[in-house]
């Protein structure tokens, strides 16, 4: 991670199943990977953005779309 | 569906209705600090949702976690440190807790609540940022430049910076992801630019748009370095562009008021949340993206998304377009079998060289009618 992490002092331990800490440890042999915590960081931090995005739903007010869109055909772009 | 906003929830601090009157009033009492146009324009780009999901100026804790991890302090990924700097003596009398007035120009701005002043480390933050301390850089040059403290909190839009040029391309976040709604767009290409156009931008945007619903081509204005094309012939280029060699209604022109960092890698990542903001879906990020000179490698700026999988943005990587004369058009590398003595490359340099001489590009390099908009101002570049 080079110097990355310098702000330091910011992580904590979650335990994973020996097992699947070996399989890890043997899956990112040769990879860019230099750890099974950056890994395990990687994997999870995409996993939670995928979740995040699923649950996101846009809401604009009648009142806020009906001005934006006003606004919009004044500029030509709708 | 167009995207999500980074960090789950577009900011919105644009104070109206009665709150924004009473707000004017009490910015007459409050400590005043005058703003360069840079710095107000991002005061107005946090407060619009440009840079959501930040609330204001970064304090220091976040500022620590962007220089170093590429992340705020809750593991959102943030690349570029949005800071306001100060001398000592324009907040002598300031403490943390107060409310202070922004202004621009002598009218007030916003107002900052201000939750810490700290101190910073220029050269460490150059190093960080640019990967570079030489003040050759035009980043690190300008980074040197800047005042003492930083001083970190959110802010609240109570007033506007105007740019006469500009103001019909002028859109903000919730309004492009209500355009792209109201068109049908589900997929939306952002494009990122501080050129006027020639056929390898468009190659690379025409290539893009094969895959998606829409492009957005989003220029930067504000602050650029000598010899960059001015904000209004950009403009006026791609009015060009589009009206003689786009269909209708799959492309989008608007335009991004901020400086350019020539941060290389890390603004390349910034672009592409910015645009995510806007609710595109996809980004082109160009060789070289927010590079100059020879400071950051030709593909640096793609393999740093390879560090953020929780981005929630698509990035798109489209080769270098060059004019091939066998093939008989615009082709890259990777689909073009034919040798370098058949390959005219678009010289970008070339391009501005034969402006500035007054003469047209040729057609392989540059549109005629791009090239006629570029050459009917006077002065086409930063001076």
């Amino acid at each position: 991670m080079g110097e990355r992490g310098k702000s330091k002092g910011k992580y904590t331990t979650v335990s994973i199943p020996i097992t699947l800490y070996n399989r890890i440890k043997e899956l990112i042999k040769d990879t860019g990977f230099t750890s099974v915590s950056q890994y395990v960081t990687y994997v999870l931090r995409e996993i939670v953005a995928a979740h995040e995005e699923a649950k996101y739903s846009e809401v604009f007010s009648e009142e806020d779309k009906k001005r934006i869109i006003e606004k919009l055909k004044k500029l030509g772009y709708l | 569906m167009v995207s999500r906003p980074h960090g789950g929830r577009l900011v919105k601090r644009v104070v109206t209705g009665k709150r924004l009157e009473a707000l004017r009033e009490e910015a007459k009492e409050l400590p005043r600090i005058e703003l360069n146009y840079d710095l107000a324009v991002d005061v107005e780009n946090i407060a619009h949702g440009v840079f959501s999901p930040l609330e204001g100026f970064l304090v220091q804790e976040d500022y620590v976690h962007v220089l170093y991890d590429m992340r705020l302090s809750n593991d959102v990924p943030w690349t570029i440190p949005i800071v306001l700097d100060v001398d000592p003596e324009e907040i002598a009398g300031v403490r943390e807790g107060d409310d202070i007035v922004l202004v621009y120009n002598g009218e007030p701005l916003a107002i900052m609540k201000v939750e810490e002043i700290y101190g910073w480390d220029k050269k460490e933050h150059a190093k960080q940022v640019f990967k570079t301390t030489d003040t050759g850089h035009p980043g690190v040059a300008k980074t040197m430049q800047m005042k003492e403290l930083l001083i970190g909190g959110p802010i609240d839009l109570i007033g506007h910076v105007p740019s006469p040029s500009f103001e019909k391309y002028l859109l903000w976040p919730e309004e492009t992801r209500v355009l792209f709604r109201e068109k049908g767009w589900k997929t939306i290409v952002g494009f990122q630019t501080r050129n006027a156009p020639h056929r390898g931008h468009e190659y690379v945007q025409k290539a893009a748009l094969t895959f998606v619903d829409g492009l957005f081509v989003h220029p930067l204005v504000g602050w650029k370095k000598k010899g960059d094309f001015r904000d209004e012939v950009i403009l006026a280029a791609y009015e060009a562009l589009i009206k003689h060699y786009y269909p209708k209604d799959v492309v989008v022109l608007a335009v991004l008021r901020t400086a350019m960092r020539y941060a290389g890698p890390r603004e390349a990542i910034h672009h592409a949340i910015v645009r995510k903001n806007f609710g595109c879906t996809h980004f082109i990020v160009g060789r070289d993206h927010a590079g100059v000179g020879n400071y950051y490698g030709p593909y640096e700026a793609w393999e740093i998304f390879n560090e953020f999988p929780d981005l929630g943005i698509t990035p798109m990587f489209i080769r270098e377009a060059f004019y091939c004369k066998k093939c008989g058009g615009m082709v890259n590398a990777k689909i073009c079998p034919h040798s370098s003595e058949h390959r005219l490359r678009i010289s970008g340099t070339k391009i501005r060289e034969m402006l500035l001489k007054g003469e047209k590009p040729p057609e392989y390099m540059m549109r005629p009618e791009v090239a006629e908009a570029i050459l009917s101002f006077d002065k086409p570049f930063v001076e």
